[in-house]
């Protein structure tokens, strides 16, 4: 063992050039190898985060007519009691209606919010761009996009049509900004007990909006499942962010798998690499090779020689392309930002990634090694001695 | 463990290498053979010289000796142990503790230094190197007079120095046996009265048998037995003491 390791680490000590270059090698190849990762799951993560991350991940709603829930707090007091995972449980009652401004007329979707409930989910205090939150049931907060539609700011009032053809008219308290257009445009958001008074429905609402743990958002469709016991109503229904999304989930898969299809060929290649020089390698020492063997040196230490130096090769490579890639990383995030500054794609740096880049690096340098190892193995020491 | 190199040599006098009926055949479908039916044996503690024109098959004899290369048929027996049916690893241990080489073309590790060389087939045997280990080191430097060169890697050092280099090597795990393939081939005359000097010093000193091959006339005259090889067979064997 120690004797292999002497010779492996001799032999690329003496031939600096050609070990820093296959070093190098390795680490462009496991550096891009982190960089793709990690630049997809950021991407993942930050298409993840705008589907799901404001906005309900697991919903009661009703199959009903009405499509209304009855005695809702309930209903929403055992959910919280039934899932520990949940975050946020938030009744809300949405009904249509219309802003009639100068001939024209802007749809809209009124929301009735407990908004100290709903910000566990929405968290308006961060989305709202000017004013505060509507406290009172003659208060209202509109997005940016209706605001620039209607011309309104915080302060003014807007009346609103209903279709059983009331009026009311409500204060701007604040204007949002949730990042999906339809959402900015369409949302009109008040108290709960203003859009049950406007429209008559008193102690309904017509669905509980719930969160869980961001970390496991991925197991809405198991939490939802959980829920089911406290659904006594057969025409009330459990949906999740994921039933919803499939689309999306396929396009995300389809993504990771040509990711990790790039990740594998990139260390396909390095090993490739890695294999040929080492087997070159082979040759250029085959009559050191000889001379030990004739020595007395065992096969297998001649394989180690080998094995060892995909080895230290590999551990030099791992820590030389951690270093590029997460500088190729922070340069990325540094040159490719959008005009305030932020990152065009925030990369996802994940430690046991990093880990299992480098024990990738690692691993397969000295797999690498395996062909030139067997093939010092195999050296006949007579070849060398009788040729010269 | 003890890493002391502990022998127990056979008695002056008595055989080390015997070889029975050695036959070589070299090719497949166009055969030559190389050696016929030779018979030899060499006795512990003596100085042997093999000489022979060129292709006579003097290497080819002494790689088999060495267990390098094996016969076609007959049998090697070496410090009484008979090696047709040695496996690989046994015969690489052999080679290792009871056989000392000095090629003809001094075969230095060059990304290693003149003692570090030197050391070589220790380490190879025992991993590390013990401070007995390297003091002995020193002192086959010192006997072959490379003091000055000692740390010098192997590509730095003239062609008598590599030899002398090849010699402390050789003798380092003091074997039963040292085999010297024209080991002053292409070297001046006074380098090759040197390093002649150094083996007989040797000989006398450890009581290690050497079997030299050697075209050198000089050092041909000088040992205690010349067999001469001709066509694969043996036509001269004179033994002067
Ligand atoms: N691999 C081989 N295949 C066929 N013939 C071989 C092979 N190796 C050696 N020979 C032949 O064996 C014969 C003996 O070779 P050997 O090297 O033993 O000669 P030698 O006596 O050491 O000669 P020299 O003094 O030139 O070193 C030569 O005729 C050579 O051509
Ligand atoms: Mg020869």
């Amino acid at each position: 063992m120690r004797i292999a390791f002497k010779i492996a680490s001799r032999f690329l000590l003496s031939n600096k050039g050609q070990t820093i270059l296959i070093a190098l090698g390795i680490a462009i190849g496991i550096s891009v190898q982190i960089f793709i990762g990690s630049l997809i799951s950021g991407l993942q993560k930050s298409l993840i985060d705008t589907t799901i991350g404001n906005a309900s991940q697991i919903t009661i709603v009703s199959d009903a007519d009405d499509r209304l829930i009855n005695n809702y707090e309930a209903l929403a007091r055992s959910a919280k009691r039934q899932d520990l995972r949940l975050t946020a449980v938030s009744p809300v009652l949405d009904q249509p209606g219309l802003i009639i401004n100068d001939e024209r007329s802007e749809s809209i979707l009124l929301r009735g919010f407990d908004f100290n409930r709903a910000e566990a989910i929405y968290e308006f205090s961060q989305r709202i761009l000017v004013g505060k939150l509507p406290v009172r049931d003659n208060q209202a907060m509109i997005g940016i996009d209706l605001a620039q539609e209607l011309g309104a700011s915080a302060g003014d009032t807007i009346e609103v049509t209903v279709l059983n053809g009331q009026k009311r008219t409500y204060l701007v308290t604040g204007i949002f900004d949730l990042k999906v257009q339809t959402v900015n445009k369409t949302w009109f958001l008040t108290t709960l007990s203003s859009v049950q008074d406007l429209f008559a429905k008193d102690g309904q609402v017509t669905s509980i909006e719930m969160q869980i743990d961001p970390a496991i958002a991925f197991e809405s469709d198991l939490v939802a499942a959980d829920l089911l016991p406290i659904i006594t109503d057969p025409e009330l229904k459990i949906t999740n962010w994921k039933a919803q999304n499939e689309s999306l989930l396929s396009g995300l898969n389809g993504q990771s798998v040509s990711s990790y299809m790039i990740q594998f060929f990139v260390v396909v290649s390095v090993v490739l690499g890695i294999a040929s020089v080492l087997a070159i390698s082979v040759l250029q020492k085959s009559k050191q090779i000889g001379i030990l063997k004739a020595m007395g040196i065992r096969s297998r230490q001649s394989s180690l020689i080998f094995l060892f130096q995909g080895l230290i090769l590999g551990l030099l490579g791992g820590i030389l392309g951690l270093g590029i890639g997460l500088g190729l990383a922070y340069s990325f995030t540094q040159f490719a930002v959008r005009p305030d500054g932020t990152p065009v794609v925030a990369l996802y740096i994940d430690q046991n990634f990093l880990i299992l880049s480098f024990f990738l690096a690692v691993v397969s340098s000295t797999l690498a090694a395996l062909v030139p190892a067997r093939k010092s193995a195999k050296l006949d020491p007579i070849e060398v001695i009788r040729n010269g | 463990m003890a890493k002391q190199i502990i022998k127990t040599p056979a008695a002056i006098g008595e055989p080390v290498i015997i070889l029975d009926k050695i036959n070589k055949i070299y090719g497949g479908s166009v055969t030559t053979q190389v050696l016929y039916d030779i018979d030899l044996a060499f006795k512990s503690g003596t100085f042997n010289g093999i000489i022979g024109q060129s292709g006579s098959g003097k290497s080819t004899l002494m790689n088999i000796m060495g267990t390098l290369d094996r016969p076609t048929t007959g049998t090697i027996t070496i410090n009484g142990r008979r090696t047709e049916n040695m496996t690989a690893n046994q015969l690489a241990d052999l080679r290792n503790e009871t056989i000392g080489f000095i090629f003809q073309f001094h075969y230095l590790l060059p990304e290693f230094t003149a003692i570090e060389n030197v050391l070589m087939p220790y380490l190879i045997k025992y991993g590390a190197a013990s401070r007995e280990i390297k003091a002995r080191a020193a002192e086959l430097i010192d006997l072959v007079g490379l003091t000055k060169v000692k740390n010098n890697l192997a590509t730095k050092m003239s062609g008598g120095q590599q030899q002398r280099t090849a010699i402390a090597r050789a003798l380092i795990m003091n074997p039963a046996i040292i085999l010297a393939d024209e080991p002053t081939g292409n070297l001046d005359s006074d380098t090759t009265e040197t390093v002649y000097q150094i083996m007989r010093d040797i000989n006398e000193r450890f009581k290690t048998t050497f079997i030299i091959i050697t075209h050198d006339r000089h050092i041909a005259e000088k040992t205690d037995r010349i067999i001469e090889i001709k066509d694969g067979r043996i036509s001269l064997d004179l033994a002067r003491r």
